[in-house]
């Protein structure tokens, strides 16, 4: 159905650069890795109670998976969804490997400022993200382990991590469709393992389109017992007035 | 990697016995060695860390597993703060590995793992919160309650992207020491899970003992 209806809003972010907004439940965000290479680094929080804010072990333990794709839910730390991934072209997201600093990006690709480049400077992960929270009142307190999408981190049986350089491609798509309103803060810095020659710099689109609604059998409401859990503790959540 | 400790428990200048349930608090200067002892086995020591001096840089599980390209930590492991820096660097372990992808229990996450009907059993998350609210001189609330380690813990990835509980590798007398690289708050919560058998379905002291 999200194949051919149009979107309520359509937008791009430029490679290295940070935004955010509110998430309404009941509605799907699309991430589309426009040229390929994409990463986009996310964050999430209950705009009624900050304090509330994506889990990543509570998402990763609850459903026994390392990666991130479709039928997973992404969980708070309040036992409740936050969103569900309803199409995932990739297989594999990251969510455990964090985000660039200014440290780091100066170190692999050397630094670029604004006066020097002007909005094609050198911005790096962490300081988006603390930008971006600001303006919700939030700040390094609240930062937590963040979600990569389009970036695929693997491991061997020692646990050694390798980024997998050539995950995504153009045209790569992910939908979130949103159970609880949700904060949502982003930023389209390099994945901090990228090892690539140049400042990785892409952009996302990304879109907004109107839910069906969530039945009984939806796949990501019946995708494990923990899940179908997690669902009942956002039903609770809205019956509260 | 197992790695033994040459230093002798008689010579600590601290030590104390931390019941499962309960938590633990205390400031380990740097340049001081810490030591948590699993006393009867198989048990979690759910631990937080923070600079002493500032709460809000504290032990952040994504630097760390970035920084060492590994997702498990043992006998080498350098523990990374929200701010990059070292913090502490494990020294000694005679466990092999620990966890901190799993996070830790709390009221919230036993009623999606196990039932809906466990909110009210006590939890990781409850005992750091009794923590900081018996300490305000900490300054520290929910917002300081981030992801942790959980030392003793086992919890493998695959190479096709799966996460496993496995057994405790954990034994009576075990224990993991790591040398403090500047002045750290340590936060423990001794577990109290009754729901998964990673400790038996009886959770069990730990000692907690430090080198100046």
């Amino acid at each position: 159905m999200l194949e051919t209806a149009s979107p309520l809003y359509d937008d791009l972010i430029p490679g290295g650069s940070h935004w955010s907004f509110i998430m309404r439940r009941g509605h799907v965000l699309r991430l589309i890795d426009e040229t390929g290479h994409a990463n986009v680094g996310m964050l999430m929080y209950n705009p009624e109670n900050p304090l509330e804010r994506y889990n990543m072990p509570d998402t990763l333990k609850n459903q026994h998976t390392f990666k991130l794709t479709r039928g997973h839910v992404l969980l708070s730390d309040m036992g409740r969804v936050f969103a569900s991934i309803i199409r995932d072209d990739l297989g594999w997201h990251d969510t455990v490997s964090g985000t660039c600093n200014a440290e780091l990006v100066a170190h692999r690709w050397g630094r670029k400022t604004y006066q020097q480049a002007h909005n094609q400077y050198h911005r790096n992960g962490l300081s988006s993200f603390l930008n971006e929270l600001a303006k919700y009142g939030l700040g390094k307190k609240d930062l937590t382990a963040n979600l990569n999408w389009f970036s695929r981190v693997k491991t061997d049986d020692a646990g050694n991590m390798t980024y997998v350089s050539d995950h995504s491609h153009a045209g790569a798509t992910v939908d979130l469709r949103f159970e609880m309103d949700t904060i949502v803060v982003l930023h389209t810095c390099p994945h901090p393992l990228d090892s690539a020659a140049d400042y990785p710099s892409h952009p996302l689109r990304y879109q907004l389109f109107r839910a069906s609604p969530v039945t009984d059998a939806d796949p990501c409401k019946t995708s494990s017992p923990e899940a179908t859990r997690a669902f009942a503790n956002t039903a609770l959540y809205h019956l509260m007035p | 990697m197992i790695k033994e400790s040459a230093l002798n428990p008689e010579t600590a200048s601290f030590r104390e016995t931390v019941p499962a349930g309960e938590y633990f608090l205390k400031v380990v200067q740097a340049g001081e060695t810490l030591r948590i002892l699993d006393l009867e086995g198989n048990q979690a020591a759910d631990t937080l860390f923070y600079n002493a001096h500032n709460p809000t840089e504290r032990y952040s599980v994504t630097d760390t597993l970035r920084a060492q390209g590994n997702v498990y930590l043992t006998a080498g492991s350098r523990l990374m703060s929200s701010e990059n820096n070292v913090m502490l660097e494990i020294t000694a372990d005679t466990c092999g590995r620990h966890d901190t992808l799993g996070g830790a229990c709390a009221a919230e996450s036993n009623t999606t793992r196990y039932a809906l009907e466990k909110k009210c059993m006590h939890a990781c998350r409850d005992s750091w919160l009794v923590a900081v609210t018996e300490h305000e001189e900490l300054g520290m609330t929910k917002r300081d309650i981030t992801h942790n380690i959980n030392f003793f813990m086992n919890v493998p990835v695959t190479a096709d992207g799966g996460l496993t509980f496995a057994d405790g590798i954990s034994d009576a007398g075990k224990y993991v020491e790591m040398e403090a690289r500047m002045d750290v708050l340590v936060m423990i919560s001794n577990c109290p899970q009754l729901n998964n058998p990673c400790n038996g379905w009886n959770p069990t002291p730990i000692e907690v003992l430090v080198w100046s």
